[in-house]
């Protein structure tokens, strides 16, 4: 079962550094893609099916399907090279080294991997997140339903020719 | 057993990678897909924590940063269609019509 979560995290460092590095937007996208189902199957992993199984139902079904549309709309065809200076490349490469290495070692010293036996099981099924969300959560839950009336309207009149 | 340790640095790396790309990359929609990136990599380290901290509060949580993610998606590529409208490019260095 560890291997499973290795495996994974490996697609998913693999496919998000694709998504970084691709020319063309729709590549990027579908590798993006390919990283929220895999993070999916880390969730898995975690016990939590429902979010598990929202994830790819919203974010890569819903959200990804809106990218791949916005990008055929506009016909996102490969990137321009960049006008910047190749001081701000040759230097910002360190500069994101360095982040991911600060971070990485907050981590381990937080963090230690000890030898701790594995949490016990957390349910993760729609019943218990249920239960919170129309509970303990249920105002932000009812102001998120007029979030995305306001994001929907949003989009409308932003988007239209004329208003 | 997976430490704890092991799901925060791959969200780490995740989100450094995220960062990376929302920086240096020119293309709108590009750099747009990298926030989603990045929004995913605290989803993930949010769904650790739940996990080994035995709280479900994490996953909802994580529930309502699926939500906004949504709604910012949906908001965020309307402005670009209109941006692409009305200058026909979607480079970002062509946005520069605030720069001194």
């Amino acid at each position: 079962m560890t291997i499973l979560f290795y495996i994974a995290a490996a697609v998913t460092v693999l496919a998000a550094l694709n998504m970084v590095l691709q020319r063309t937007p729709v590549y990027s996208a579908l590798s993006l893609i390919v990283v929220l189902c895999s993070l999916a199957v880390v969730y898995l992993l975690l016990g939590a099916e429902f979010m598990a199984v929202i994830q790819v139902i919203v974010y890569a079904g819903a959200i990804m399907v809106l990218f791949v549309f916005v990008i055929m709309l506009l016909n996102a065809g490969h990137e321009a090279p960049s006008h910047r200076s190749r001081l701000t490349k040759w230097l910002g490469a360190p500069i994101i080294g360095a982040l991911l290495v600060e971070m990485l070692m907050v981590i381990w010293d937080q963090f230690p991997p000890t030898s701790a036996a594995s949490p016990p099981h957390l349910d993760g099924s729609p019943a218990a997140i249920g239960h919170l969300l129309f509970r303990n959560y249920v105002l932000p839950f009812e102001v998120t339903s007029i979030l995305i009336l306001v994001a929907v309207l949003g989009a409308v009149v932003l988007a239209k020719k004329e208003l | 057993m997976v430490p704890l340790s092991h799901y925060l640095a791959l969200s780490v790396i995740l989100f450094v990678l995220g960062a990376a790309g929302f920086i240096f990359r020119r293309n709108i929609i590009t750099v747009f897909m990298c926030i989603e990136l990045m929004l995913n990599a605290v989803n993930l380290a949010f769904m650790a924590f739940s996990r080994f901290l035995e709280n479900l509060d994490g996953q909802i949580f994580v529930f309502f940063v699926i939500v906004v993610a949504a709604a910012e998606a949906a908001v965020g590529l309307a402005i670009i269609i209109a941006l692409h409208r009305n200058r026909e490019s979607l480079n970002i260095e062509d946005v520069d019509s605030m720069k001194m």
